[in-house]
């Protein structure tokens, strides 16, 4: 699905990279420990997180992952913003919580990944 | 073996900083990826790298990242001055963690990283003295052997 579609399917703020929304996404993880999405090894890939501080963003960078997800409502500091802005990584904040957010995102088409290379 | 010639990049971690943990991996990804190594590569140097820079943070007060690379390999060498690993075999395991509150609170601390540093590798080495610091030695693979 694109990007654009998580928007509108958890009613999400976008906070940067708007001019990606088109760009397609197949697989997500979800967790608030950053250990857990780096063994989670798949292509064009969302991370659906709780945890808002500068090292999701760097994590999602390391695994090339397209698109950030911040549930309850949080909000990542300035540096996050920037660091994602630099790297075309899109935030995207919602007030949903953790379940009911993968779970609409699952029924929508987006997949979880195995845990290989 | 070839004799061409090896690039060599140096890092300093900084152990007092969490926010910047990680821009020493974000540097190499990036000179990575501007040599044209195979994104499956640069994905697994910087997943390891990764992991392992922030281990240095969070468990031995920051040390010194040195990574090298040739036509067939990466090899990455953390060291630190820090608290040392008592148990390797321990460490290694799936989910063991020393880490404190305010670290998982983070997002660290599930015992995962080493795991992953050893799955995602393809050779690991850790030499360890308590009281005297850790080193993390970690190749992977450009080019499998014929
Ligand atoms: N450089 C180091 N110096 C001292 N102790 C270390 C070092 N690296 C790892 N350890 C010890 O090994 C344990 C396991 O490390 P590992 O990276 O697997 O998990 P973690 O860092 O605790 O959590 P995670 O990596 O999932 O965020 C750590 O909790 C710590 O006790
Ligand atoms: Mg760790």
């Amino acid at each position: 699905m694109k990007i654009r579609e998580i928007v509108e399917l958890l009613g999400a703020k976008v906070l940067c990279c708007e001019e990606d929304l088109d760009n397609e996404v197949t697989s997500a993880c979800a967790s608030d420990m950053m250990s857990d999405v780096l063994a989670f090894v798949k292509d064009q890939a969302v991370l659906v997180t709780g945890l808002a501080n500068p090292q999701v963003v760097r994590t999602a960078l390391m695994m090339d992952i397209r698109c950030v997800v911040y549930v309850r409502g949080k909000n990542p500091d300035s540096l996050s913003v920037e660091l994602a802005r630099q790297k075309g990584i899109v935030l995207l904040s919602c007030d949903k919580r953790m379940f009911p957010a993968c779970g609409i995102l699952y029924d929508a088409g987006l997949k979880g990944g195995d845990l290989a290379v | 073996m070839t004799n061409e010639a090896k690039l060599r990049f140096e890092f300093d971690v900084d152990g007092d900083n969490f926010t910047s943990a990680g821009t020493a991996s974000e540097t190499v990804k990036y000179n990575l990826k501007q040599l044209g190594i195979a994104p499956d590569i640069i994905r697994r140097v910087a997943i390891v790298m990764y992991e392992g820079e922030i281990n240095m943070v969070i468990h031995a007060k920051g040390g010194k990242a040195v990574v090298e690379i040739d036509s067939d390999e990466i090899n990455i060498t953390l060291k630190d001055v820090g608290p040392g690993i008592p148990d390797i075999n321990l460490a290694m395991q799936e989910g063991w963690s020393t880490a404190p509150d305010n670290i998982r609170s983070l997002g660290f601390g599930a015992g995962m990283g080493l795991p992953n540093m050893k799955k995602y590798s393809d050779k690991m080495e850790i030499e360890s003295v308590v009281g005297e610091g850790t080193t993390v030695k970690m190749c992977v693979k450009i080019r499998k052997e014929a």
